[in-house]
């Protein structure tokens, strides 16, 4: 069972920032097939929103294929999002921290790290679009 | 789905002073309806229109498909949490249950003792001794457990801290969830409702700005900011909600159904708050022009 | 409802009805011994073959003033029942608020208000009705003792007696009830209230009561039987009388008393013509006291002087009673009536 939280600041509509915590938590497989989510009553009373934006986060995520909902019973995981990825994902944290300890050596701050990394994060994903 | 609260004309005065003025309103089930607007807009009025403590002036007014307050039926259907949520100071706060059940024929003992228990109060205290947090919470389960099928709330959490309304609207908002209610609530502050409300009706002047669901309110209002123009050069299915100038630069905040394609402007969304914040400015506020109603 | 309207009402309800039944208890603790003491007194008196007077006259001295008293209780009772009973009922929600609570359960306001006036109304009765019959029932012995000033139909008497405090309970329960609607705040209703209350019994007995019934009227001799107070007076050699009739029957309430003349003009006061000397001093020198006022009273009636009365006689006590209290019930019930009309287009 994972537990929601909502961040006011993020710009994100609240069921969005649901969703999204759901697919984190199965990318990094704290959720895995057959998991139950939080029943919408549960979210609701934790975090003080409307039944509704629970239920279109979770239809959202039914409709993605990646929970099934089960009548009188709850919403369960019925798909995985880590495969074989997360096998690969300590070689490539290892792989970051070269390369952040190599940043900072060059002399770039906090900041200039990011921007370095979020400009060229974009470059690469509209290039594979394109 | 029926409409929980129809509307038409809906006006009450006192003396001279309009408190609310040709309200025309048609809000569906299901919704946590989130009422906003400035003290004194009228807010109160119309929930006490709602739950039948005040009589129109003008117009009409329909709860769940019958008039306010008229009947034993009609009032075991709606619920009503009074401002500054009223409890009689020296009754216990199982005295409030008892009065619950034997003023209700519906009445859900069962989900009222567990709520009490949950909400660690004792049943002996008087309720006089409570805090103002819970004090709130004894009258939203009594307003519960009385099992309506509309939950009235009129400023639920205005005197609370912040933990105290977290509180409140976590178990508000589980009731709703519990026993699909309908709530219809008010607050001065677009905050309190951000969150909870999926409908909203905006209040300002005892004139009903706006109306409709949150999403649909969000993805139907636009921020254009480019050089300067006057309103009436927007295309017609663009209705100016706000207008403001500098000598070279307009903004506006327009609603359209419409996705808008001229490229001079640079196009935002707004925030709940923004939006609101929009009808509540009248220094901004451009009059709706009538023949664009129509088209709605 | 019932049992919101009690556990709300419970605390003065209780207060009262403990004040009244103590008081009670104090009427009949008393009231045999006080019966007694007169039965006995009688008898002695009967026995001895001598003038019952002087102890009616020590025994009226000793209990006048607790006989009073006990009337002003059973006169306060109702203005208690309006203050602590009628007046907060309504307006204490009113001011509180709590009315929005109580008016959101599945209960409508006229039966809300039913069952609160209802159950509270009838307890008014019950107590105005245990406080008459306590104090009439302990008094009895005092009010009818013959030449009691203080009769069953003077003013302070009459409102302790018979059925009237059932009906004074009930209005001033009613009024506060009416009054806390209206001002929507305990204090200054429960203030209002009794000084409404106070005013309404005051003039009842003097502007009201008079004329619930036509009085009778007397025209009768003066003799020393029929007059009150007798005064004299000299003046250039001329004898001015004041005479002041009384009731011709006992327990009677005058309304007026005047002199008139032969020609049944009302006078002030009887200036005998100089030749008249009947009500000179010191001209008949009779030796029997009171002889001089009896020679004058004689002369007065030689020249026509007559006493014109106006009352109430004595067994006109049980109409009153039957009629007054049927004017309060009956404001009552109007009062009653305006605040459910209130309660439906004022209020809302």
């Amino acid at each position: 069972m994972i537990e929601f939280h909502l961040d006011e600041r993020s710009g994100l509509s609240p069921y969005l920032q649901l969703v999204r915590q759901v697919r984190q938590a199965m990318r990094l497989g704290l959720l895995r097939e057959g998991d139950q989510l939080p029943t919408v009553k549960d979210v609701v009373a934790r975090l003080a929103i409307n039944p509704n934006t629970v239920l279109k986060a979770y239809r959202e995520l039914e409709h993605e294929g990646l929970v099934a909902a089960r009548p009188g019973v709850g919403t369960f995981v019925s798909a995985t999002l880590t495969d074989g990825s997360l096998a690969a994902h300590g070689p490539l944290r290892q792989e970051l921290r070269r390369w952040l300890a190599k940043a900072r050596r060059a002399g770039l701050d906090e900041e200039s790290i990011e921007a370095l990394f979020l400009t060229t994060f974009r470059t690469s994903a509209g290039e594979e679009i394109a | 789905m029926t409409a929980v609260l129809q509307a038409r004309g809906l006006g009450k005065r006192y003396g001279r002073h309009w408190a609310l003025s040709d309200c025309t309103l048609d809000i569906p089930a299901g919704h946590v309806v989130g009422l906003v607007g400035p003290n004194g807009a009228g807010k109160t009025t119309l929930l006490n229109l709602a739950s039948g403590h005040l009589t129109p002036t003008t117009g009409e007014i329909t709860v769940l498909g019958g008039r306010p307050g008229t009947d034993p039926n009609q009032l075991r259907k709606v619920g009503f949490v009074a401002q500054d949520t009223p409890t009689y100071a020296g009754f216990t706060v199982a005295e409030h249950l008892r009065l619950g059940a034997r003023l209700n024929p519906g009445w859900d003992d069962a989900t009222a003792r567990d709520r009490i228990a949950r909400l660690g109060l004792d049943p002996g205290q008087r309720a006089g001794t409570l805090s103002g947090g819970q004090r709130a919470q004894l009258a939203l389960t009594i307003g519960i457990a009385k099992r309506p099928e509309l939950l009235i709330l009129d400023e639920p959490v205005a005197a609370l801290d912040p933990l105290a309304r977290r509180e409140f609207m976590q178990g508000l908002l589980e009731a709703a969830v519990e026993h699909e209610l309908s709530v219809v609530l008010s607050s001065h502050l677009v905050s309190d409702l951000e969150r909870a409300c999926d409908y909203l009706v905006v209040l300002v002047d005892s004139r009903v700005q706006v109306a409709g669901e949150v999403e649909e309110l969000l993805a139907t209002h636009h921020r254009l900011a480019g050089p300067r123009r006057d309103p009436d050069q927007l295309p017609r299915d663009q209705r100016v909600v706000s207008a403001s100038h500098t000598d070279r630069q307009s903004t506006f905040i327009v609603r359209t159904d419409s996705a808008i394609h001229d490229p001079v402007w640079t196009v935002s969304q707004l925030s709940l708050e923004d939006l609101v914040l929009t009808y509540l400015d009248s220094s901004t506020r451009v009059a709706p022009r009538p023949v664009l109603e129509v088209q709605r | 409802m019932i049992w919101l309207t009690w556990r709300q009402f419970r605390i003065p309800a209780i207060t009262l009805f403990a004040l009244v039944v103590a008081f009670a208890v104090l009427l009949a603790m008393t009231g045999p011994g006080i019966a007694a003491e007169y039965a006995d007194g009688i008898a002695a008196c009967a026995q001895q073959g001598t003038d019952c007077g002087p102890f009616v006259n020590n025994f009226l001295n000793d209990y006048q003033t607790a006989s009073l008293g006990v009337s002003a209780v059973a006169l306060v009772m109702p203005a208690l029942i309006g203050l602590f009973w009628g007046a907060p009922l309504v307006s204490r929600e009113l001011e509180v608020g709590t009315h929005r609570l109580v008016w959101n359960q599945s209960i409508t306001r006229t039966r809300w208000l039913v069952v609160k006036m209802t159950i509270t109304g009838l307890a008014a009765v019950v107590v105005g009705a245990v406080g008459a019959v306590a104090v009439t029932w302990w008094a009895s012995t005092i009010d009818n003792v013959p030449d009691n000033e203080f009769n069953r139909l003077a003013s302070w008497v009459f409102d302790g007696r018979g059925v009237v405090p059932i009906g004074y309970s009930a209005f001033a329960f009613a009024l506060g009830v009416t009054v806390g609607m209206l001002l929507r705040r305990a204090l200054p209703a429960m203030a209002v209230t009794l000084a409404v209350f106070v005013v309404v019994q005051f003039a009842m007995p003097l502007l009201v009561r008079p004329y619930l019934l036509p009085p009778t009227d007397a025209t009768v001799e003066i003799t020393e039987s029929t007059v009150d107070t007798f005064g004299h007076n000299m003046q250039n050699g001329r004898s001015t009388v004041l005479v002041e009739g009384q009731a011709p029957e006992e327990g009677a309430w005058l309304l007026s008393a005047r002199t008139v003349d032969s020609s049944g003009n009302p006078v002030e006061a009887i200036t005998l013509p100089e030749s008249s000397t009947a009500c000179t001093p010191g001209q008949s020198a009779t030796p029997e006291p009171g002889a001089g006022m009896k020679t004058c009273l004689a002369e007065l009636t030689r020249l026509g002087y007559r006493h014109e009365l106006t009352y109430h006689p004595a067994s006109r006590f049980w109409p009153f009673q039957w009629i007054e209290t049927g004017i309060y019930l009956a404001l009552s019930l109007a009062l009653a009536g305006f605040c459910f009309w209130w309660l439906r287009h004022r209020l809302a």
